[in-house]
């Protein structure tokens, strides 16, 4: 689906990049001169609780939200100078389900395609060969109501790649799901990040869907405090694990970091 | 890491799909006919209350309320026939502040926001959206026209050809007042006080039940109100188009006799020159461009409120 020939271009434009950011809610301020980085062909962990500013930052890179401080850039092209470039090459999947679960998996992906310029045949038939790589191909006429978490989250990924971008978001795709279902989700985008060298930015709160040598990075209440891979984290703050790193980097009780 | 972004190197220029624009729309309209399919209930209720008032209302008021021969009718008519253009116009009102609340109800739900990351420009994806919405309102008052002609309501047939677009452009009017409604709403039990503060008082305030002459007549601070509520218009337009009495000036001294004589009668009338409907058109059309201008104010990221003031619930975490 992306040649791999794009990763050659990713020494030079990262596929996502947020430099100085800051977003306030009246006097609340959401994030704080955060900067982070995506590579092409990266799988990049955004690890934070909830609270931690996440779900702001994803309004702003989808620009549901503007970035009045700092500069957002997706493949290159700034977000507020050239959305329709950046929207165009960028993929989401969001925290809360955004499927309409009154029609069928294929009214939802032609919806979809439509509002990325793509015809009813063409969306149909993207939609196929997606959902046949999910292996969903037998629920394309179904009601999404009668899908279940996981299917409903592998449909919602499918979507997203249906507009063929270049870059994929998700915030905290595998909430709410069983373990069984949550390791699917998983490694099912891994895949696409090894195979068709899709950059992926990952929020989660959950340490075991990090790999030791995906760069990390931490946000914690609207700031970012570290990043690096997780010995890189291990080491910084001298703890064996990387949830022992988390909590000691962001000062957070046992209990709170999960 | 993160120094100043060099442009996109070995990265083929982005070029949104050709005749994308059309599939954009096409997809947006088709997405809420397949919505409205599937509300069955929702087509009824909306067809139920104009009937309602039809039937019981104006059967109960023909005998108390005498409507004298005005423009556009030639003849004393039936209390149900003048009622008929402010019942379309109430079809139309209620349809637009749905829409209004399925905006808000998909901010929640977050189909919303699907439609807010497509590349296409925001101002392109709510108008289509409003476009949307009154093309189904208008097949509403349409199946309530048919319904109504077996209750003598019968303009002439040319006049269902002509009020088209005159329902049409008041139900784009209509919606593009619930797109910005939509923006200044938070959550969905709000709407409770959309119809208290804007529905009812709308309808109320507007020839759509009593002449304005009459209305004129009772209270004459009511009558300006009445004046000023855009909502009267979109009825007059409508009446006259079922009467297929729509005419525009035919020179500029004609076009400006249309607002001089506006002061001429005892009360400010906007509807005392010789082209009634064509002050409705431009009031209609005005206000059109006035909400949905604001409505993509309130939309656009940059200037928008939602940004501002934290957008749906749980967005801010």
């Amino acid at each position: 689906m992306i040649e791999t020939a794009g990763r050659t271009a990713g020494a030079v434009v990262p596929a996502i990049e947020v430099a100085h950011v800051s977003h306030a809610f009246g006097a609340r301020k959401a994030l704080d001169d955060v900067s982070l980085s995506v590579p092409q062909g990266a799988f990049v962990a955004l690890l934070g609780l909830n609270g931690a500013g996440k779900t702001t930052l994803f309004s702003l890179l989808t620009r549901l939200y503007d970035n009045v401080t700092g500069r957002i850039a997706i493949m290159g092209s700034d977000l507020r100078r050239r959305p329709t470039e950046a929207l165009g090459r960028l993929g989401v999947v969001f925290q809360a389900r955004t499927l309409d679960p009154d029609l069928t998996v294929l009214q939802n992906f032609t919806y979809h395609a439509s509002l990325h310029g793509l015809s009813r045949a063409e969306g149909r038939h993207r939609a196929e060969r997606l959902l046949a790589r999910f292996s969903l191909a037998d629920r394309l006429n179904d009601k999404v109501r009668s899908l279940s978490g996981g299917q409903a989250r592998r449909v919602e990924i499918a979507r997203s790649l249906l507009h063929d971008p270049r870059v994929v978001i998700l915030d905290e795709p595998t909430v709410g799901l069983d373990i069984a279902a949550r390791q699917d989700i998983v490694s099912l985008v891994r895949r696409l990040v090894d195979e068709d060298g899709l950059s992926v930015l990952w929020a989660t709160h959950l340490f075991d869907e990090v790999r030791p040598a995906d760069p990390i990075v931490l946000l914690h209440k609207g700031r970012v405090l570290a990043r690096g891979t997780t010995p890189d984290l291990c080491a910084q703050a001298g703890e064996p694990s990387l949830a022992g790193a988390f909590r000691k980097i962001t000062g957070t009780p046992t209990e709170e970091a999960a | 890491m993160h120094g100043t972004i060099p442009p996109a190197a070995a990265e083929a220029p982005f070029r949104l799909p050709r005749f994308g624009y059309l599939h954009c729309f096409w997809g947006i309209q088709k997405r809420e006919i397949l919505r409205f399919l599937l509300q069955r209930g929702r087509f009824l209720s909306t067809l139920v209350r104009p009937l309602v008032w039809l039937f019981i209302f104006a059967a109960g008021f023909r005998s108390v309320l005498g409507v004298s021969i005005i423009p556009p009718y030639e003849t004393y008519v039936l209390y149900e026939v003048y009622v008929t253009p402010g019942l379309c116009a109430m079809i139309l009102l209620f349809a637009g502040m749905q829409s209004s609340l399925s905006m808000v109800y998909d901010r929640e739900v977050g189909s919303m926001r699907i439609l807010l990351t497509s590349p296409y420009p925001r101002w392109y994806l709510l108008a289509s959206k409003l476009v949307a919405g009154t093309t189904i309102a208008v097949v509403q008052v349409y199946a309530y026209l048919a319904i109504a002609y077996w209750w003598e309501v019968e303009p002439p047939p040319i006049g269902y050809l002509v009020a088209l677009p005159a329902v049409f452009l008041s139900g784009l009017m209509l919606g593009s007042i619930g797109l910005f409604v939509s923006s200044l709403i938070k959550q969905l039990e709000n709407f409770a006080s959309v119809m208290n503060f804007i529905i009812f008082p709308m309808f109320f305030t507007s020839s759509a039940l009593y002449p304005l002459w009459r209305v004129k007549e009772s209270s004459l601070l009511l009558y300006y109100i009445c004046t000023l509520n855009p909502f009267t218009y979109t009825v007059e337009l409508i009446r006259f188009g079922l009467h297929a009495k729509i005419d525009a000036p035919q020179s500029w001294a004609d076009f400006v006799a249309m607002f001089t004589a506006m002061g001429k009668a005892n009360a400010l009338d906007p509807f005392a020159g010789d082209h009634p409907a064509f002050i409705a058109l431009l009031v209609v059309v005005t206000t059109t461009a006035l909400f949905m201008g604001l409505a993509i104010l309130a939309y656009d990221p940059s200037r928008g409120l939602i940004g501002r003031r934290g957008g749906p619930e749980g967005a801010a975490s």
